[in-house]
């Protein structure tokens, strides 16, 4: 386990590549996520309900 | 025409599958099974690419960082050529969907791209004792960011929201001359960078222990790219549907 964990000694490289990657997958998939609430939020507060509304553009 | 040819027909009709309301509830469905197809890919390409595949004899261990390094650089090419697609359907067809997919598409694909010369950077450190130099691969790379930057910018640059969406199509359209630039550059140009390891399938220039892996981490990266595109989509959609019961309710109050 310590053996990965040090990677050969090129642990300072190796790992902030890593980490960087989870920052920018994780902040892509919750930045996408909470951006479609806000909006679902924002058309029912003007009276327009998603579900319905698109139920009914697809009849 | 026969029952079962109209139902053919129906199932083959792209109109059938462009209609926003019926792409909206097909991605809202497609999403949860992605999103868990995409985490368990990701963790067997983890576990396989930095616990099981071997150091490389010459690189040592800096090379597990062509797991997410040649993922996201794939996937940044792989983004723009959709975004190119849906741009050059949008400017053809001016479908609705069709621009509201590229514009969900290239932030991810600049984030993708960003990271490539990110972890390449972090990879280059150590191989090539430079962060960064000014060779064809890497500065075709960056061009690529910035034409991702220029759609991302230009939908947003004018008055009227229409010449912004057609701009930045066009742009993207143009912008793929850059494509083959960046895939033939190890080939064309004197570079550091290493050349196709992967695509020369008859004889891969990697063991299959390392190939998996990071096989396995394309495909992982690929479906989260759809994913977070079907989602960016449906808020897209949803964005359109508020802009357009604000307007008449504004024609409203005006009458």
């Amino acid at each position: 386990m310590s053996d990965v964990l040090a990677m050969g000694g090129y642990a300072v490289y190796v790992w902030p590549a890593y980490g960087l990657t989870l920052a920018v997958m994780g902040g892509l998939a919750l930045a996408s996520w909470r951006r479609l609430r806000a909006r679902e939020r924002e058309l029912r507060a003007l009276g327009g309900e998603p579900r319905r509304a698109r139920r009914r553009e697809d009849a | 025409m026969s029952e079962h040819a109209r139902a053919r027909g129906a199932r083959f009709n792209p109109h059938r599958w462009a209609n926003p309301g019926r792409f909206a509830r097909l991605a809202e469905r497609a999403v949860p099974p992605l999103a868990w197809v995409t985490a368990a890919l990701l963790l067997v390409g983890l576990v396989g690419g930095l616990v099981l595949a071997p150091p490389d004899f010459r690189q040592g261990m800096s090379v597990k960082i062509i797991y997410v390094h040649v993922p996201s650089a794939w996937l940044g090419l792989f983004a723009y050529v959709s975004v190119a697609a849906a741009s050059a359907a949008a400017l053809v067809w001016r479908h609705p969907l069709a621009d509201i997919a590229a514009h969900a598409a290239s932030p991810v694909g600049a984030a993708f791209t960003a990271l490539a010369l990110a972890t390449g950077s972090l990879w280059g450190k150590p191989m090539w004792g430079a962060w960064w130099v000014w060779d064809a691969r890497l500065t075709s790379m960056l061009v690529l960011l910035f034409l991702y930057l220029g759609h991302i910018a230009l939908k947003g640059a004018f008055d009227d929201p229409a010449h912004g969406r057609t701009a930045s199509a066009i742009l993207a359209v143009v912008g793929v001359v850059n494509v083959p630039i960046i895939k033939f550059s190890v080939d064309w140009w004197n570079t550091l960078h290493q050349t196709a390891s992967v695509s020369r399938l008859d004889s891969p220039a990697m063991p299959m222990s390392m190939l998996w892996p990071l096989l396995v981490m394309a495909v992982g990266f690929t479906t989260f790219f759809v994913t977070v595109v079907l989602v960016r989509m449906r808020a897209g959609l949803l964005e359109a549907r508020i802009q357009a019961l604000r307007t008449a309710r504004l024609r409203r109050e005006d009458a």
